[in-house]
C-alpha cells in the first residue's frame, strides 16, 4: 500500500505560519456589512421562485433560505467562508494575459473583467488553514468569462499544484468552468494535458486532492484535474459533464430528462463521493484532511 | 475553392479509369485528361485553413486501418476496455514495426456508411477512451513503444456517453498517458478536434500530416459558441489557427510530413513512406531515453508547451 506523505500540521495559532517567499503577505477577514441600497434590494430564487433580499441570501453563504439553491459565490468570499477565522495568503504567480490567436478585443474584454470582478482571471489560488489544517485551496470563478480555462489559468492552477507538491500540503481546488477558453485556441486545448500530468506527478508523490465541483463544471475543466480527485465533492444542483446540454440534445434529438448531468446524478453514477452544501463544507473538508493527517499504517 | 477543385479531379480519375477499360483505349484523351488533372492538381498550392479542413475530413482520406495495413506487420487486434463493453470508434493492438513490437492505438473511420455507423465517425465515448488506456498500460508493462493515430472530430456528445464518465474518461488518459515509461509517438492523421483528440495525444513527439488540422473544437462548433451561429465555419477555421504550419510555429506540434499536392487521398503510397519515414526518426531518438527519462521527457514537454506565449508579468 502507498502511504500518502503529507505533513499536516495541527496548530492553534489561528494564523497561518509560511515561510515560502512567493507567498505574499494579506489576510481579510469577514465582516458583518451593512446592506446598501443594491442589497436591500429584492431578488427572486431561480428554483423556487421566493423572493428575498439581496443581503438575507448573501448572509446565508449565497444560498436560497427556503429551499437550498446555490447561487454563484465570489472565489475570495467562498474562501473567506472557508478558512480559519478569514485568514488566507494567496499565491503568486507571475503571468500574464497573453493573445495567442490576436483574438480581437480580447484585451479589453479581460481588463474590463478584471475591474469588475476584482480578480486577475478566473482562478483564485491561496494557501489557508481549515480547522488548524494547511491546505493550498484554489477557486474558480464562473463570472470571469464562464470560469474558462486559458493559458493564465492553467498555469495558476498548475503553480498551486506544483506548490503543494513542493510544500506536501494537500490540495482542493472549486471548479466552476465552462471548458476551455475559446480565444486562446489550441493552447487552452494544452491546459488539459498540462494540468493533468502536474496533477499525476502529485499524486504520485502521495499527495492528497479533493476536488469539489460546483456548478457549471464542463468541458475541458471536467475532462481534466476536475475529475481526477482522490476525493470528489459537489455542491447541491451543480451541472457537472463534458458536453453542454445543448449540443447533446442536437445530438440525440431530444430533450435531456431532468437532473441529468446534475451532481446527484453524478453522485447516482458513482462520479462523486458526496454532495455537501455549502454551509458544511467546512467542516467535511476538515474531516476529509483529519482523516488523511495520519498514515494508515 | 478545394472542394471544386477536388470533385473535379475525382470526375477526370473516373473518365481515365473509365477509358482505360474499353476495349480500344483512346490514349490521346487520357492524356488530355491527366493534363487537364495535373493542372487541378498544381492549383492546390496555396490552401487556406478552411480548405485545409475540407481535405481533413475528406472521406477517402486514409485511415487508420490503412497506416496499420501499410506501415505495420502482425498486426493482433485488441477490443474492449475490459470493463464491459466495446468501443468500435477506438482501433488499436500490438503490432510489428520494423521488426519492434509496438502497440497502435488511433481513432477509427469508415469507408462508407455501415462502417462509420459501427465505429460512431470516429467518435468515441468513455469505453474507449478506457480501452485505448487499458492498451497504453500493457504496452508499458511489456515495455512497446506506443503509436496513436488522431483523427476524430471529437468525443462524443451522447447522454451515454456522459452517464458513463465521459469526463473522467478523457482526463485518466491526460494523467495517465503523461507518466507512461515507454515511447509514445502521436500522428494527427485527419481533424484533431477537442479533448476527444488529445486524449490520445500527450506525446513524446506530436507529429501532424501537412494537411490534417488540429484545434480546440470543431470549427463549427467554435462558430456556434462564439457567435451563435455554426455557418460562420469558413471564418472560424481562419481565426482558429488550425493548420500544421500554425501549430507548428505555437510550438504544439514537433514536425509536420508532407502530403502530395491535393491532399493525401491523392497519392496514399507517398503518404504512407512519408509518415513511416517520420515515425521512424522520431522512434529512434526515443529508444534512447531510459524508462524515466521518457516520462520526464514527455511531462517537460507539455508543461511548457505554453512557454512562448507565456508573459511575465
Ligand atoms: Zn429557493
Amino acid at each position: 500500500m502507498k502511504i500518502p506523505n503529507l505533513r499536516l500540521l495541527k496548530r492553534k495559532s489561528n494564523q497561518v505560519i509560511l515561510t515560502d517567499s512567493v507567498v505574499s503577505d494579506m489576510s481579510v477577514k469577514e465582516e458583518k456589512p451593512s446592506a446598501t441600497p443594491v442589497e436591500e434590494a429584492m431578488t427572486q430564487c431561480p428554483k423556487c421562485k421566493q423572493e428575498y433580499r439581496k443581503i438575507d441570501i448573501k448572509e446565508n453563504m449565497n444560498v436560497c433560505p427556503s429551499c437550498g439553491h446555490h447561487f454563484v459565490i465570489s472565489a475570495e468570499r467562498r474562501v473567506r467562508l472557508l478558512v480559519d477565522n478569514g485568514f488566507y495568503k494567496p499565491l503568486k504567480c507571475k503571468v500574464a494575459f497573453s493573445n495567442p490567436l490576436d483574438y480581437p478585443d480580447y484585451e479589453e474584454k479581460i481588463v474590463s473583467l478584471q475591474e469588475k470582478t476584482g480578480m486577475d482571471e478566473a482562478v483564485f489560488t491561496c494557501v489557508g488553514a481549515i480547522d488548524g489544517y494547511d491546505a493550498v485551496i484554489v477557486v474558480m470563478s464562473s463570472k470571469f468569462l464562464m470560469g474558462s480555462m486559458g493559458i493564465v489559468v492553467g498555469e495558476k492552477v498548475t503553480q498551486a499544484i506544483e506548490y503543494a507538491d513542493r510544500k506536501k500540503l494537500p490540495l482542493i481546488i472549486f471548479t466552476a468552468s465552462g471548458g476551455a477558453r475559446m480565444q486562446e485556441g489550441i493552447l487552452s486545448l494544452m491546459q488539459m494535458a498540462k494540468t493533468s500530468a502536474a496533477m499525476e506527478k502529485f499524486n504520485l508523490n502521495g499527495g492528497l486532492y479533493i476536488s469539489v465541483l460546483t456548478h457549471p463544471t464542463t468541458g475541458g475543466v471536467s475532462a481534466s484535474f476536475a475529475t481526477l480527485g482522490d476525493i470528489t465533492l459537489a455542491e447541491p444542483g451543480a451541472l457537472i459533464g463534458f458536453a453542454g446540454p445543448r449540443v447533446i440534445e442536437q445530438t440525440i434529438g431530444q430533450k435531456l430528462p431532468e437532473g441529468f448531468q446534475r451532481s446527484e446524478f453524478q453522485m447516482e453514477h458513482g462520479f462523486v463521493d458526496q454532495i455537501v452544501s455549502r454551509d458544511k463544507m467546512r467542516e467535511t473538508l476538515a474531516q476529509i484532511l483529519r482523516l488523511h493527517s495520519k498514515k494508515g499504517r | 475553392m478545394i472542394k471544386e477543385i477536388d470533385e473535379k479531379i475525382t470526375e477526370i480519375e473516373l473518365e481515365i479509369e473509365k477509358l482505360k477499360n474499353e476495349e480500344i483505349v483512346d490514349e490521346a484523351q487520357i492524356y488530355v485528361l491527366k493534363r487537364q488533372k495535373h493542372d487541378l492538381v498544381r492549383m492546390c498550392k496555396d490552401l487556406d485553413a478552411h480548405d485545409k479542413v475540407y481535405l481533413a475530413r475528406h472521406k477517402k482520406r486514409p485511415k487508420i486501418t490503412d497506416y496499420i495495413d501499410n506501415i505495420f506487420e502482425d498486426f493482433f487486434e485488441q477490443k474492449g476496455d475490459a470493463l464491459g463493453k466495446e468501443d468500435g470508434s477506438i482501433y488499436g493492438g500490438i503490432a510489428l514495426y520494423k521488426g519492434l513490437p509496438v502497440t497502435v492505438i488511433g481513432h477509427r473511420k469508415g469507408n462508407d456508411l455501415q462502417e462509420n455507423i459501427k465505429c460512431n465517425f470516429g467518435m468515441p465515448g468513455p469505453e474507449g477512451y478506457r480501452k485505448a488506456l487499458r492498451l497504453m498500460k500493457q504496452a508499458e508493462k511489456f515495455g512497446r513503444p506506443i503509436i496513436t493515430f488522431i483523427d476524430t472530430p471529437g468525443a462524443y456528445p451522447g447522454l451515454e456517453a456522459e452517464t458513463n464518465g465521459q469526463s473522467i474518461a478523457i482526463a485518466t488518459n491526460l494523467a495517465k498517458m503523461s507518466a507512461l515509461k515507454v515511447p509514445v509517438i502521436a500522428v494527427v492523421t485527419g481533424e484533431g478536434s477537442s479533448g476527444g483528440a488529445l486524449a490520445i495525444g500527450v506525446a513524446n513527439s506530436v507529429l501532424m500530416l501537412e494537411n490534417a488540422v488540429y484545434s480546440i473544437l470543431s470549427p463549427e462548433g467554435y462558430a456556434t459558441i462564439l457567435w451563435k451561429d455554426s455557418s460562420r465555419s469558413a471564418e472560424a477555421c481562419d481565426m482558429m489557427k488550425l493548420t500544421a504550419k500554425d501549430l507548428y510555429n505555437y510550438g504544439v506540434i514537433d514536425d509536420i510530413i508532407p502530403e502530395p499536392l491535393g491532399g493525401a487521398h491523392l497519392n496514399p503510397k507517398n503518404v504512407y513512406k512519408n509518415v513511416d519515414k517520420h515515425i521512424s526518426k522520431e522512434l529512434e531518438k526515443l529508444v534512447k531515453l531510459n524508462p524515466d527519462e521518457l516520462a520526464k521527457h514527455r511531462y517537460k514537454k507539455f508543461r511548457n508547451i505554453d512557454s512562448n506565449y507565456m508573459n511575465l508579468l
